[in-house]
């Protein structure tokens, strides 16, 4: 090692090496005849149509079931991220406490089914109720629905609603214009699209985001909606964000607020005082509920009374002491996903909030902004690395867009390879930034309030470190990870429609011509 | 087999302020203030992260023959040493239909010498040693381009994107005045990550932008004249209409779906327009400075933008070419200083199907 690393980050940089296993795929550790489980032959009494029943046995492993947990395990134990210190900006990495998992898991929500009697379901939906109301609470709107699976599909849900909200207006053939801006998360313009307007971005300008000029400049007969996210991931809060909602407004369009970053701003303002239609909390990011590869997340969508007619189906609403589910809703724009959405995620969140309470989400709001500032002066003493909008001295809420060009000018090294280094020191991988970037070689970290003081150092001390390294010995650096599960990941098969792989038989007939 | 062409010159003027390298009184100039060629120097660190990965067919010397270290398989093209740029062009004539990739070490002229000879029969690949280089083919550092064509020439379906060879006119330059034109298209690897400048991420090529074209195209009004521009973007756009084939450098015509002028020049367009109802004028956005009007598109004049009417003319930028642009911000500079006025301001960009990007034009 060339630069030591600083003293209080030796001992733990030393103890760490991610496991190593030479795991095959499970599909090549069979072994005919080998069984996890004994079952009963099915016998005669088969009730199943003839159609439907197989002609041959499936394809599966044949292994036993302790072979099965090992392999599992190995697996589990090389997977990268959320093991060491992850600071994955945009995304709000926070605790998932484990008692949300106990209280989903027991019987009285892990065996209802949504098709029961709504008298069989009164304590899941008094969840929802109450939840809406704490969101309600929060953003100033006055109905949340929980169907979304996700931000963007949230982002959807609004474009959904625009579509309705002037189809009801019989103006929808002349709104046919969703305004956002290239800081806005990427999907608010792709579901703006996805559901059939034409997408207008505004740049950046000097103060770090779009004058009010240029919003002038688009606005007009045309314009449903205006789609945006503030502060943006380069950690910068529109101070005309009002005046911006009030012309779009006056010009006949909603306004939608991606309360994608709402972190730092939790309890500090509500997205309806602003104007605002409507918005959208991520429930698996900013309200402590686990994420998980594109699946079990929660887009929860908040709008006024004036919108709530074209919310998906069906509302659940309270009806004296007790709860209706609404689907009688003529103007709804129906569905954005079956039933009622992750129910287990929504019983999460809704716990955590109320752990939470007023004044804990306040603190956590704060505690996140100034993480974020004590991280930014001190990587803006690190040799090498540079901020986005260097020129402007507003405050950055939760989270700050860097960059690594100049290390990468020095010394070829990448933010890719710097990050592939960080991972020999247990930092999960960096977020860079959304596309098209902006800013060379970029990165964006974002501590939330869940990381401690020794955590935020110690990374900055691992950055710092690995960026000494570059200047004194690249190729240790762009040979990284030497102390990971696995090494580099060579990408070039997963562009190539012949390589690719997604199931065995297709890795079988692809890769390795059976 | 990897082709290697140093150009030992490149760079020189760089560091002696002298905005370039090109003429042989520059060079003269830049030596006598004790400038040092760095070219070679970058190609051994780019060859070093080669690795030998292959055979190379280089020139002798500092033409590319230094730069290799011992025990590579090395072919040296036997030729008289000119010490001028006919070295980098008899070097890459050389090596036409016998190397998979050059690899070059310069800058933008060092490039325009190389398309001059090889256009997009060969890819190329640039070392970045030289003053200038707004082409798209530069890798980010010797090293990246090293290992960069080792992985290309290694893989059997390597894949290339077209590249524009732009330089900037040096004497123009030296008296304060920017002015970049598009010489050429090539083919070079394609691989964002090898790439300088990749700052948007994500490949190259038209992307998104095509499927912007293809509605545009379909859009075309039967009785409007289009006045299309050069460069890439527009040369896509030209190859889905019928009619003369589309130019690249050029500005073409084009009425009821087909090409029905190539290459016109001012004089051609206004006596076009003359007998035309209306007309549109489709442009994209050249090289790094983002220029809109006044730089290799001059024949869309005063006259001409007048005639179709500032509030027709449509603009298509890829958004990672737009992100490059830092602020977003387009020029022109059409000669005429109060047309330049009027034509500033906020402008949509098409950037892909139903998608637009509004950026500043500064006059």
């Amino acid at each position: 090692m060339n630069a030591p690393i600083k003293t209080r980050s030796k001992a733990r940089f030393e103890g760490y090496h991610a496991a190593r296993w030479a795991e095959p795929v499970v599909m090549e550790m069979c072994c005919e005849g080998r069984r996890g489980a004994m079952f009963p032959p099915a016998g005669t009494d088969v009730r199943l149509p003839a159609g439907a029943m197989r002609k041959k046995a499936p394809q599966l492993p044949q292994m036993t079931e302790h072979d099965v947990l090992r392999h599992y395990l190995h697996l589990s134990q090389m997977t990268l991220g959320m093991m060491g210190v992850s600071l994955f900006g945009t995304c709000t990495m926070k605790y998932n406490p484990r008692i949300g998992e106990k209280v989903v898991a027991g019987k009285n929500l892990a065996e209802v089914h949504p098709l029961q009697h709504p008298d069989t379901l009164q304590g899941i939906m008094e969840i929802y109720a109450n939840f809406s109301d704490i969101l309600c609470e929060l953003s100033g709107m006055d109905q949340f629905v929980f169907q979304a699976g996700g931000g963007a599909d949230a982002a959807y849900t609004h474009a959904c609603l625009t579509r309705a909200y002037h189809a009801s207006r019989g103006e929808l053939e002349q709104r046919d214009q969703i305004i956002t801006t290239i800081q806005t998360h990427p999907c608010s313009p792709a579901t703006a699209n996805t559901a059939g307007f034409e997408v207008i971005t505004l740049s950046l300008e000097e103060n770090g985001y779009p004058s009010l000029e240029q919003l002038k400049s688009v606005v007009g007969p045309r314009t449903a909606a205006l789609m945006v996210n503030n502060p943006d991931d380069m950690g910068i809060y529109n101070p005309d964000i009002k005046e911006w909602v009030r012309i779009v407004h006056e010009a006949g369009g909603l306004c939608f607020y991606d309360h994608a970053n709402f972190n730092g701003v939790m309890t500090r303002l509500r997205a309806r005082e602003l104007g605002f239609d409507a918005c959208m909390y991520m429930l698996h990011k900013t309200f402590g509920a686990p994420k998980g590869g594109g699946g079990p997340a929660v887009g929860a969508y908040g709008c006024s009374k004036e919108l709530e007619p074209f919310l998906p189906s069906p509302l659940v609403k309270r009806e004296g002491d007790r709860f209706v589910l609404d689907e009688d809703r003529p103007l709804s724009v129906g569905k954005i996903r079956e039933f009622w959405g992750n129910a287990p995620q929504v019983v999460k969140a809704y716990a955590w909030a109320l752990a939470m309470g007023a004044e804990g989400l306040r603190e956590a709001a704060d505690i996140s902004v100034l993480a974020n500032n004590y991280m930014d002066k001190r990587l803006g003493e690190v040799k090498g690395v540079t901020r986005s909008n260097p020129g402007i001295d507003a405050w950055r809420m939760e989270m700050t867009r860097h960059s690594l060009e100049t290390v990468t000018r020095d010394t070829g090294c990448t933010v890719v390879d710097i990050s592939n280094r960080m991972t020999d020191f247990g930092i999960d991988a960096l977020w860079l930034s959304h596309e098209p970037w902006l800013v060379a070689e970029p990165f964006t970290p974002e501590a939330g309030e869940l990381w401690s003081k020794e955590d935020i150092d110690y990374w900055i001390d691992v950055m710092e470190h690995v960026i000494h390294e570059a200047y004194a010995d690249p190729d240790m650096v762009k040979t990284a990870p030497h102390k990971g599960a696995i090494h580099q990941l060579k990408g070039a098969s997963l562009e190539d429609p012949e390589r690719w792989a997604t199931t065995w038989r297709a890795h079988r007939r692809k890769n390795l011509g059976v | 087999m990897l082709g290697l062409i140093v150009n030992p010159m490149a760079g020189l003027g760089g560091p002696a302020g002298l905005n370039g390298s090109d003429g042989a009184d520059i060079l003269a100039r830049a030596l006598a203030r004790g400038a040092r060629p760095g070219s070679v120097p970058r190609a051994i660190r780019a060859m070093r992260a080669f690795a030998g990965a292959c055979p190379i067919l280089t020139g002798p010397g500092s033409l590319g023959a230094d730069a290799i270290a011992d025990g590579a398989t090395v072919e040296v093209v036997a030729m008289t040493v000119a010490d001028d740029a006919s070295d980098t062009r008899r070097l890459a004539e050389a090596m036409k239909g016998r190397v998979g990739l050059i690899l070059f070490a310069g800058g933008d002229g060092t490039a325009r010498d190389i398309a001059g000879v090889v256009g997009e029969e060969v890819p190329i690949l640039g070392i970045p040693a030289g003053v200038k280089m707004h082409s798209a083919i530069f890798a980010r550092n010797p090293e990246s381009a090293g290992r960069g064509a080792a992985e290309f020439l290694k893989t059997d379906r390597a894949r290339t994107q077209r590249a524009e060879v732009l330089d900037i006119d040096e004497a123009a330059r030296r008296e304060g005045r920017l002015s970049t034109s598009l010489y050429g298209v090539v083919r070079t690897p394609d691989a964002a990550q090898v790439l300088q400048g990749a700052k948007a991420g994500g490949g190259g090529g038209l992307g998104e932008l095509d499927a912007a074209l293809g509605i545009y195209v379909a859009g075309m009004e039967p009785d409007t004249l289009y006045l299309l521009g050069p460069g890439t973007t527009m040369a896509a756009l030209k190859a889905r209409l019928s009619g003369h084939e589309g130019s690249l450098l050029g500005v073409d015509v084009a009425r009821g779906g087909e090409i029905v002028a190539a290459n016109a020049s001012e004089r051609d367009l206004v006596a076009l327009l003359e007998g035309a109802p209306r007309a549109r004028i489709a442009l994209s956005v050249v090289g790094g400075q983002g220029f809109l009007l006044g730089r290799g598109n001059q024949q869309i004049s005063p006259r001409v933008l007048r005639k179709v009417g500032l509030k027709n003319i449509d603009v298509f930028c890829a958004s990672e070419k737009l992100a490059r642009l830092s602020p977003a911000v387009l020029s022109v500079d059409t000669g005429d200083s109060r047309l330049d006025a009027e034509l500033a301001g906020y402008r949509p960009v098409m950037t892909g199907a139903n998608k637009s990007q509004v950026v500043r034009i500064a006059a």
